[in-house]
């Protein structure tokens, strides 16, 4: 795969979803389509990156994303190091601003960062010379998530417009919903959210979703249903009042999956909690659940996110605005 | 006192108190204002006087400012009260009212008495302190407010903070009501305001927890419950929703000791300005939506909101430069309130000398001071300023310590020209 040129894709991070046109998106996607095969040859190495050196910095505790962007830029040939804040001078009280201007005196050409504060990743970013790609910021935005999920819904249908995606679940805490809505609204699907009240943030119609708080009625016809994790901590401070009831209002079984599309998909950005937003059997159904084709999908998405941003014929790869 | 005797001539007098806007003089003898009228020296200004030509500009009672955070004690490298006193001069207030969210928290005489013994050396504006209502603001013991009132605290509040037990904030009203005490309150019940900006739309697509408009009228009600329990005087701070507006309108409908204020941001600002983590438009409460802002705005034309009280609260870099959720909120807001303020009348939403009541009369007479007015032996705390002059707003001009202002590079109208406290010239604005 050859460099592209500077202008294949006119961002300089990739920081959210919102911003990108329906152009760079599927330019994004058919890129990321090519890493799919590639991925499943034997000889899984490209070159596009060598020499290129990717940070992998995480403040927050991650094991598949940034296994993924590991994976991902080792198979371009670059170079990776991987950070995280257990052990780093961010424990030791260096603020975020000073730790980018240090790593960026290391000149590297990618930073990839998670953060657990929305907005993090975008206050750093304007400090660093490189790219650099959010790998999650708070509850604010996950956009390669948001493109691999894509990719496996256009895989699985051949399109994103008009497609009814109903996403499930703690929308209030999720960047993953937050970047779904915002490309697939873009892409011109309609999207519905689902979920009680106290896990909805507030005026989130604004955002241009339906709001369902009843997933039989949420679900009804959908073609996509995408399921978001729960983390037992939201029992505390009054979201919901029990496992067991979350489970049997807003839990996926087949009961509830039975309005939607005879072919629906079903999906979870991981890690799941079995037996509290989603069945077992459902989860495992190979014929309904693409969970592990997005797992797959992350990795070449990943490859596509790094190759635009960092393997351009640019002298500066990193060129001001 | 050696200044001289001086006559302000060729004004545009203003005088929100008495209601007076004529062109005319005024003269100032011995720090105080002796004489002021459309005829005064219209048979020119006698030998011996001094004489400032105002070249038609406006010339008002200087600013009182109920709410400013100045720094001291603890927080120097932000603001000291000499700094913020410059930076109140460059704003037109000749009188400011610290609060004493300072560290350690104003809650006891000798603190009283640090704040006025640095006001005296180093202020050049009157500074007044205001004492917090419980013991650290700790919220559960009452401070010595009778003490600290004897002491010079003008006003009591806990800061930007909520007094969140409903039982010691009756206790403290009552107990404030024996002396007649000013009992201020920044209403926001703690448990829903919890947020860091206003629970909306900005709020749900940046994935920051919200503080939602209910907060503010929940403890509001409370408060007001309260006022009619105990009969204190009671002044809410910041309101910044038109439910809270509508909450005090219907108080003093019923006759309730309560006045309340809007900040110039509040006033002039939404949500909006939070944009993509903008942590300069971070403050306590939240900026609101523009229904909220167009409310404080008629509230503020009917009078049902008394003053504009800048919340001036400088932040260092390293206080803002963070994500949004850790940045400390405030805006360094004394130089640009009464720009701010006057866009009110610019664009004709009230009238000049309403604008002028909010920030001169009123505060004055809400906190017992002689100040705010044109009358005759009052202290000659004056501004002269150009209505119409447009400028740029540019903090790091700032004579603020700090520059964390929303408001940078944004062309406003109105500028302060002079400044005089008790007769002296304490600032000089830019020439013609």
């Amino acid at each position: 795969m050859a460099l592209l040129e500077p202008h294949a894709f006119p961002h300089r991070h990739l920081l959210t979803i919102e911003g990108l046109s329906p152009d760079d998106i599927t330019m994004l996607l058919d890129l990321s389509e090519s890493y799919v095969a590639q991925n499943r040859q034997l000889d899984k190495k490209q070159s596009v990156l060598r020499g290129r050196t990717q940070f992998n910095l995480f403040f927050e505790s991650s094991t598949r994303t940034r296994t993924s962007f590991e994976i991902a830029g080792k198979r371009l040939g670059a170079d990776t190091i991987n950070m995280s804040a257990e052990g780093s001078a961010i424990k030791k009280g260096e603020t975020l601003i000073d730790t980018a201007m240090t790593l960026n005196a290391m000149q590297p050409d990618v930073l990839v960062v998670r953060h657990p504060e929305s907005g993090a990743v975008a206050l750093l970013a304007q400090k660093v010379d490189c790219a650099v790609i959010n790998a999650g910021d708070g509850s604010h935005a996950h956009p390669t998530q948001a493109l691999l999920d894509a990719l496996t819904i256009r895989r699985r249908k051949g399109r994103l417009a008009g497609l009814v995606v109903a996403i499930c679940g703690d929308i209030l805490h999720s960047r993953v919903a937050r970047s779904n809505i915002e490309l697939l609204t873009i892409m011109g699907a309609r999207v519905r959210v689902v979920a009680p009240p106290t896990l909805l943030p507030s005026a989130i119609e604004r955002l241009g979703v339906e709001v369902h708080h009843d997933m039989r009625r949420g679900l009804e016809d959908c073609d996509i249903v995408m399921m978001l994790r729960l983390q037992t901590e939201r029992m505390q401070g009054a979201f919901v009042p029990s496992i067991r009831e979350y489970y049997h209002f807003y839990g996926l079984d087949y009961v509830k999956l039975a309005v939607a599309k005879d072919d629906a998909l079903i999906m979870h950005p991981g890690p799941m909690n079995r037996g509290v937003e989603i069945d077992t059997d459902v989860a495992d159904d190979i014929h309904r659940s693409v969970i592990r084709e997005q797992v797959e999908m992350g990795v070449a998405v990943r490859m596509a996110c790094l190759h635009v941003l960092a393997g351009t014929r640019r002298n500066e790869p990193t060129g001001r605005l | 006192m050696n200044e001289p005797a001086r006559a302000y001539v060729n004004a545009r007098l203003l005088d929100p108190a008495s209601g007076l806007d004529t062109p005319g003089a005024l003269l100032v003898d011995g720090g105080r204002i002796a004489d002021c009228g459309p005829r005064l020296f219209a048979a020119g200004v006698p030998e011996g006087i001094e004489v400032v030509d105002c070249g038609g500009c406006c010339l008002a009672p200087g600013l009182v400012d109920m709410r400013a955070f100045l720094g001291e004690p603890g927080a120097e490298h932000k603001e000291t009260i000499a700094t913020g006193s410059g930076a109140a001069a460059a704003g037109g207030f000749t009188t400011v009212v610290a609060l004493p969210n300072t560290a350690p928290v104003v809650d006891a005489v000798p603190l009283v008495e640090l704040v006025r013994a640095r006001a005296r050396d180093s202020a050049i504006v009157n500074v007044l302190p205001a004492a917090a209502l419980t013991k650290g603001f700790g919220g559960t013991e009452m401070t010595e407010m009778g003490l600290l009132a004897e002491a010079g605290a003008v006003i009591f509040t806990e800061g930007t903070r909520s007094v969140a037990n409903a039982q010691v904030m009756r206790r403290v009203m009552a107990y404030a009501s024996t002396f007649d005490l000013l009992v201020d309150h920044l209403p926001q019940e703690p448990t829903l305001a919890d947020g860091v900006l206003n629970e909306g739309e900005v709020a749900a697509r940046l994935g920051l927890a919200g503080s939602p408009a209910c907060a503010e009228t929940i403890m509001l009600g409370r408060d007001l419950t309260l006022v009619e329990l105990t009969g204190c005087r009671y002044h809410a701070s910041h309101l910044s929703t038109a439910a809270g507006v509508a909450l005090i309108r219907e108080a003093k409908a019923r006759g309730l000791p309560v006045s309340c204020s809007a900040s110039p941001h509040h006033l002039t600002l939404t949500e909006d300005a939070v944009g993509q983590y903008r942590t300069f438009a971070k403050v306590v409460p939240p900026l609101r939506t523009e229904a909220d802002r167009l409310a404080l705005i008629a509230g503020l034309a009917d009078g049902t909101i008394d003053v504009i009280a800048s919340g001036h609260s400088p932040e260092n870099q390293e206080s803002k430069r963070l994500p949004f959720a850790q940045a400390a909120p405030g805006i360094s807001g004394l130089e640009t309130a009464l720009a701010l303020s006057l866009g009110l009348y610019h664009c004709g939403a009230t009238t000049l000398l309403r604008v002028l009541a909010t920030l001169t009369s009123a505060p004055a007479a809400r906190l017992g001071l002689e100040a705010g007015t044109l009358r005759r032996r009052a202290p000659a705390d004056l501004i002269v300023f150009d209505l119409d002059r447009d400028w740029l707003i540019e903090p790091e001009a700032f004579h603020s310590k700090s520059k964390n202002s929303p408001f940078e590079k944004m062309t406003v109208r109105g500028r302060v020209l002079r400044t005089v406290v008790a007769g002296r010239h304490v600032y000089r604005g830019p020439a013609a």
